[in-house]
């Protein structure tokens, strides 16, 4: 169980945050940079101290103000993954991930025997004697995830843990860190800026807006109820379920929601578990006849309904009546110049690589 | 076009200069020294003498330099104290006054009759005119390049990287020696290759303090000094040999990166994208 108040000021900004998290559970702290999510993360760790707060982790009180009480970062159980992983240089993988173990004082044969393990556990045995410079990013976020592991922390933190790696991977080894995370027995924080990365590893969100947790609740009720504008437009994702029906690395997977299909870039793991596929409506182009190229995703429909994004009405979110059913959104000079108005038949069309898929 | 030709010309004719300036006085050395007299005065026994003294000085002083300037140089680079401004002023004051004003400073403080002097004659230590006294001589002239230069390799270290040591148990004695030495190691690295120089080098504090005594206190600057008057090839000979030495050094400095001003090596991460 974490339970923390927070209230941290810097300068002209204010952090003022309650956060909760069950056993084993993991919180996404969602935000747009500048809301304070990676204050409120070192916060938590003990790399920084509230000017007021509270930090109870399980039966263990790490910060109390009113009481006094502020245990500093090298005594919590914390385990820290910085965005980028911030692996010491100068040591190999192994050093690495040994490097805590080695500073509780753990016996040698002890410590070389959970490092074996860690490496087995992270697939980094092959490279357990290089250097980090000599890793890719998805290794690193491996060693740096086995590293903060090593001791077993009763409270893992991750900021922005997808951010560093380029776009191919990151798709790959969010899969991965979500089937690590739901192993994992701790609790888990982690803050990221992008909704997807939220919705896709959090059990449950807080999305933080001006240093204040302004909405908090697992995917559905974020989805059914949002409470501001900036949830809303982050909550306006196509969200659908479906079940496989075929996989693989080179052609993607193809997936019915039972109302329609859609193809999805790269694998998933199981492929008779239920799938849950997401696509932002940023992702959707939409034509007044079928596009030339061919798309990997085109539907054929109407409009049904037109919204402007508050607050000047730019954007439009446009809802159609395609199977799936699709939002999209788009400019308000794309709605002028294709001349969408309710009811008009339209085609829309997403790539296999704009769709999130995961079990 | 003919400003910047003219401007490229003047630039390419000064640096010329320069280079000449430098270069005529280590050439006339050379040409000075025939291999044959090279030999011939390395045979010299006084010559010997005080090469071998130089050697042993400038290790000690460089060694004494390291283990009392890391202490400072870690507090400089991750402190705030009052009087720090003061300290760092202090820090680097051996750098410009000039050497024999600081040997006789150090007269003044350790000498017969100096400020610490008779404490320290009580425990039978006697600094001046001795061997320790070159040795506290170069201490004193080397040990600010080894504070510089260990103090930037200190807060050259990202912060980021001690961020991850503290989440990962490690207080701040575990911190220090498997963190932050690591990583400030090109610097100091540096520190330790420029106060050994400037020790090798030392007259002026030396001759001032310690004085000029065959095999206690004549280095090898003192001797090339002695020399001029009477053996030109003897002083040329030990010159030579300072030059060498000097000039290994910066080579194999600069090829680790760590030329005498150069930036530190980036012992940090990349800069973070902009989000």
């Amino acid at each position: 169980m974490l339970r923390a108040s927070l209230r941290y000021r810097l300068a002209d900004f204010e952090l003022d945050l309650t956060l909760d998290a069950a056993p084993g559970s993991t919180l996404a702290l969602v935000g747009e940079s500048g809301s304070g999510k990676t204050t409120a993360l070192r916060l938590l760790a003990g790399l920084a101290r509230p000017d007021q707060g509270r930090i109870e982790v399980g039966d263990a009180l790490w910060c109390d103000t009113a009481l006094g009480i502020w245990i500093p970062a090298h005594e919590r159980t914390v385990g820290f993954v910085a965005q980028d992983y911030a692996l010491f240089p100068h040591l190999t993988v192994q050093e690495n991930i040994g490097f805590g173990l080695q500073a509780v004082g753990i016996r040698r044969g002890v410590l070389q025997r959970r490092v074996a393990d860690l490496l087995e556990r992270f697939d980094l045995s092959a490279l357990a004697d290089r250097r980090p410079a000599q890793l890719s990013g998805g290794q690193q976020q491996r060693a740096a995830l086995a590293r903060a592991l090593a001791l077993d922390p009763a409270l893992l933190l991750l900021d922005e843990p997808l951010s560093a790696l380029d776009v191919r991977t990151r798709h790959e080894v969010r899969s991965e860190l979500r089937a690590v995370l739901a192993g994992l027995p701790c609790i888990t924080v982690l803050v990221t800026h992008s909704p997807v990365e939220a919705l896709v590893l959090g059990d449950r969100i807080a999305v933080l807006e001006d240093g204040r947790v302004s909405q908090v609740g697992n995917r559905e009720e974020l989805l059914r109820r949002p409470r501001s504008a900036y949830i809303a437009e982050f909550m306006g994702l196509n969200l659908m379920q479906g079940r496989v029906l075929s996989s693989s690395p080179e052609d993607g997977t193809r997936v019915t929601t039972g109302d329609g299909e859609l193809l999805v870039a790269g694998p998933v793991p199981d492929t008779t578990a239920p799938l849950v596929v997401v696509v932002s409506p940023r992702e959707i182009t939409l034509y007044r006849s079928p596009p030339a190229a061919s798309a990997q995703n085109l539907y054929h429909g109407r409009v049904l309904e037109m919204v402007p994004e508050p607050p000047f009405g730019e954007r439009v979110r446009v809802v159609l009546d395609t199977h799936p059913r699709l939002v999209a959104e788009v400019t308000a000079a794309a709605v002028a110049q294709l001349g969408l108005t309710e009811g008009a038949p339209v085609y829309a069309s997403f790539k296999a690589t704009g769709a999130v898929a995961y079990h | 076009m003919a400003r910047e030709a003219l401007g490229r010309i003047a630039a390419l004719v000064l640096a010329a200069i320069l280079a000449a300036v430098v270069i005529l006085p280590v050439v006339a050395l050379v040409l000075r020294v025939t291999p044959a007299r090279f030999v011939a005065q390395l045979g010299d026994s006084g010559v010997r003498e005080s090469l071998w003294l130089s050697v042993k000085t400038s290790v000690a002083a460089t060694l004494l330099c390291l283990v009392l300037g890391l202490p400072m140089a870690y507090l400089l680079a991750t402190r705030r104290f009052p009087g720090k401004r003061a300290v760092e002023v202090l820090m680097d004051l051996p750098m410009v006054i000039p050497p024999t004003v600081a040997g006789f400073a150090l007269l003044m403080a350790f000498g017969r009759a100096g400020l610490l002097g008779r404490t320290l004659s009580t425990f039978g230590i006697t600094l001046p005119f001795s061997t320790a006294g070159v040795v506290v001589a170069q201490v004193f002239m080397a040990v600010p390049f080894l504070v510089g230069a260990a103090r930037a390799g200190f807060e050259a270290v990202d912060r980021r990287y001690l961020d991850a040591a503290a989440t990962l148990r490690a207080g701040e004695f575990t911190t220090f020696w498997r963190v932050r030495i690591p990583l400030a190691m090109p610097g100091i690295v540096a520190g330790v290759g420029m106060a050994w120089a400037r020790a090798l080098g030392e007259f002026g504090a030396t001759i001032t303090f310690a004085g000029n005594l065959a095999g206690t206190t004549r280095t090898v600057p003192l001797d090339v000094y002695l020399r001029l008057q009477e053996n030109l090839d003897a002083a040329a000979t030990l010159s030579l040999l300072l030059v060498v030495m000097a000039a290994v050094l910066l080579t194999a400095m600069r090829q680790a990166g760590l030329g005498l001003f150069a930036p530190q090596r980036a012992s940090s991460l990349a800069p973070l994208p902009a989000r």
